[in-house]
């Protein structure tokens, strides 16, 4: 499961850079999107993968203790998830608004203000 | 000293959003709430850096879970400090967006995203969990997208896609470092992080996470391969908003640079080498691309770019007294990037450009505000005995005693060039005779009623007077300043005050 | 605003079994989004969850007839959501404060309700958030329909 999830990770980072790289802008979301999605998988992976067992334990309680999940990779990507939610929201609007204004899907027709000084 | 009152001023701010909600239509009653929102914040801001002051450190477990479990809240000398700062420069720039903001950009939110930056800014100085950082680091920045995008034109699409572009690879640079840090160490508080950091055995594992760190905060602070879309973004939206985004966002960058360098990592020669070449490069960058700009917000963006460079160059140099340069420095540029941003707002209302070629003839017609305006410029440069000068020496002397002459060579150069653009714009803007005296274009001001133009004016008096006091009362800041540095160099202080009720 | 084309195509477009399934799934859709939030403090679940699921419903709604047939559903603009939901959200986290305790503590009612079982702030913080996510989406969705 491990090796699945790192060749996962591996490979949403890797797409998500190259599609960053491309000259659409709907190329550059989609990547963005994946680079999220990898860094998730990422944290998840690294809170070291416990299957079924409770995430808190009582302070008496004796037993499995050395094998507890761990609670916090969870509460970390559920916030990282409602964060990129939000940021993905705003960046479909944004270019919306930007291809209703350059009339272009072209992320180099963008570079009109940068050569007035 | 644990206390509820660490969140006040993040509270403040969100109380202050909250209630402009209710107020979504009604233009005049936003105005006011915001207006006041912006006291109580900056009051009770004073009050925790009075507190924190008197009395040491101020800690808070949120919702009462203990320090490695829960999240902390942590005020230092350095987070007090910098929370001050922003609600100096946020009360300063409230009160003249209620004049220089147009209504349309009201209705459509404008004070409510405002308030949301700079609860975001509150919060990402004040918290002592490395994730709520990240978490602090988007409000900010979904709340400056927004306020960078409202309104809609050409020009500042295109400045936006950049930012957000950047901002948001910078964030999954974030992540992943938090990630990675998470799986070696197995914590998130940064006072706990040390001893973790410090007992992992893959010692390249640790280098590795450190520099992920480094170019997360970079692209956010503008380092130098990374600032590009700092100068093509920052003078698109309005001034009041740009003086919010030049004075402090950045700086957020740098404080959580100092903070994570200081106390998760320990920096090793190589990472401290890192520092200061990218601090010369970023120096030289923004001074070479700020000397050919006409625009007087274009120069400044590269102004913000060049001076982020000395403050990444102290950190490099990694002495207790370089540290105090840095933090004056700080303290120094809040203050006058955002005094400046709000000028050249000043300058637009009057004049209607920005150009410096075209402007003209301003020392003759506003005299009064001509001195004010000198007293931002000089401070920007440096001239004793204002502000700039003090922070300036003091990382001059460290580059020479650490015999680093390639750094002391570009630290003066950077000086050198800053001056030098000031000194052109003072005579371009404020002496010269105005380029074809056109009778229209003149009294742009006039149309101000005397409440708005208080309101243009009285923040620009306001934070110059503060910078003109930082400079000739420098005594106190550097007790401050020192404060904070000895703090910086003795992270032993901020993790005690922490974790001291586990022991 | 320019092109007015999709949305002509999309009334043609003869959605009858899409609408009737519609009318059947948002209540049921609006049940299982208050479900899910209330289950949220000791199983999979929250305000989070239930509000997307709340918002997801009235989207599948506005793709079955109109956006302004969704909004129409609601007395008042979704964004009067946005605060009153921050504001039971942020009572709930202050009222500790009162108490003297640390600021998001949970303090809870003594005795059990039936059905929800044991309510505390954490349920009415979850209510706020449920309510912000749905006013949030909502206003994203008229956003993005309105320059359509």
């Amino acid at each position: 499961m491990e090796l699945l999830l790192v060749l996962l990770v591996g490979i949403l980072y890797s797409a998500g850079i190259y599609l960053i790289l491309r000259r659409s802008m709907v190329k550059l979301l989609l990547g963005f999107m994946m680079l999220g999605n990898g860094a998730n998988i990422l944290i998840f992976l690294m809170g070291e993968l416990t299957k079924g067992k409770a995430p808190i334990i009582n302070g008496d309680n004796i037993h499995f203790t050395d094998a507890y999940a761990d609670p916090v990779p969870q509460a970390l990507i559920l916030t990282a998830i409602v964060i990129s939610f939000g940021l993905t929201a705003f960046a479909i609007i944004l270019l919306k608004k930007v291809h209703e204004t350059t009339g272009t899907d072209d992320l180099d027709s963008l570079n009109i203000q940068d050569l007035d000084i | 000293m644990i206390s509820n009152f660490i969140l006040a001023p993040i509270l403040a701010h969100m109380i202050t959003a909250i209630v402009l909600l209710f107020f979504w239509k009604n233009v005049q009653a936003q105005k006011t709430v915001s207006v006041i929102g912006n006291i109580v914040g900056f009051l009770v801001s004073w009050r925790l850096f009075a507190l924190v002051w008197e009395n040491g450190n101020m800690t808070l477990q949120m919702g009462g879970w203990q320090a490695p479990f829960g999240i902390t809240f942590v005020s230092d000398t350095l987070s007090a400090t910098m929370v001050m700062l922003t609600a100096i420069v946020s009360l300063a720039v409230g009160i003249y967006s209620t004049a220089a903001t147009n209504i349309s950009r009201i209705r459509y939110g404008h004070f409510f995203i405002y308030h949301f930056l700079i609860m975001g800014l509150m919060g990402a100085f004040l918290t002592g969990d490395i994730f709520n950082l990240y978490v602090w680091f988007e409000v900010v920045i979904i709340s400056s997208f927004v306020l960078l995008t409202l309104g809609g034109k050409k020009r500042q699409m295109e400045g936006a896609v950049k930012y957000v572009t950047m901002n948001m690879l910078a964030s999954s640079i974030f992540l992943t470092a938090i990630g990675i840090l998470y799986g070696i160490t197995g914590s998130l508080n940064i006072a706990d992080l040390p001893q973790h950091v410090a007992a992992v055995e893959n010692r390249g594992l640790v280098t590795v996470t450190a520099l992920l760190f480094f170019v997360g905060f970079g692209i956010k602070s503008a380092v130098f391969p990374m600032y590009y879309w700092l100068p093509s973004s920052y003078h698109t939206p309005p001034s009041a908003i740009g003086a919010v985004f030049g004075g402090l966002l950045t700086k957020m960058g740098v404080y959580s640079m100092i903070r994570v360098f200081t106390v998760v990592f320990e920096p090793d020669d190589f990472m401290l080498g890192v520092f200061i070449v990218i601090a010369i490069l970023t120096m030289i960058s923004g001074a070479l691309g700020a000397i050919n700009k006409r625009n007087i917000r274009r120069i400044l963006s590269y102004f913000i770019v060049c001076h982020i460079g000395y403050l990444i160059a102290g950190i490099g140099m990694y002495t207790e007294l370089a540290f105090v340069g840095v933090v004056f420095y700080l303290i120094h540029d809040v203050i006058v990037k955002s005094n400046f941003f709000m000028m050249s707002g000043l300058i637009q209302k009057i004049r209607v450009t920005q150009d410096i070629y075209r402007l003209g003839g301003f020392y003759k017609d506003y005299p009064k505000l001509s001195i004010v305006f000198g007293i931002i410029l000089f401070s920007l440069a440096g001239i004793p005995p204002l502000s700039g000068f003090w922070p300036k020496i003091l990382l001059f002397q460290e580059a020479f005693k650490a015999e680093n002459y390639v750094l002391l060579g570009t630290l003066i150069f950077a000086s050198f060039i800053t001056l030098f653009i000031v000194a052109r714009i003072w005579s371009e803007v404020f002496w010269k005779d105005l380029p074809k005296p056109n009778a229209e274009e003149i009294d742009h001001f006039a149309p101000f009623h005397m409440r708005g133009r208080l309101a243009l004016v009285l923040p620009v008096v306001g934070l110059a007077v503060v910078s003109l006091l930082i400079g000739l009362n420098a005594s106190f800041v550097f007790e401050v300043a020192e404060r904070v540095a000895h703090e910086l160099m003795n992270p032993s202080i901020y993790i005690d005050s922490v974790m001291h009720h586990l022991k | 605003m320019k092109n007015n084309k999709p949305k002509h195509n999309i009334k043609k477009l003869d959605a009858t079994i899409l609408r009737t399934a519609t009318n059947y799934l948002l209540p049921l859709l609006l049940l299982f989004s208050l479900f899910v939030l209330l289950r949220g403090h000791y199983l999979s679940g929250g305000g989070f969850v239930g509000g997307l699921i709340a918002s997801i419903a009235f989207v599948l709604h506005s793709f079955a007839y109109t956006t302004r047939r969704t909004l129409r559903l609601f007395q008042v603009p979704p964004r009067t959501l946005i605060p009153i939901g921050l504001t039971l959200s942020f009572i709930s986290g202050f009222l500790p404060v009162l108490l003297g305790q640390p600021f998001m503590t949970g303090v809870w009612f003594a005795d059990k309700v039936a059905v929800i079982g044991s309510v505390g702030t954490a349920l009415f913080f979850d209510i706020g958030v449920y309510l912000v996510v749905i006013g949030v989406v909502l206003t994203i969705l008229l956003t993005i329909s309105e320059s359509d």
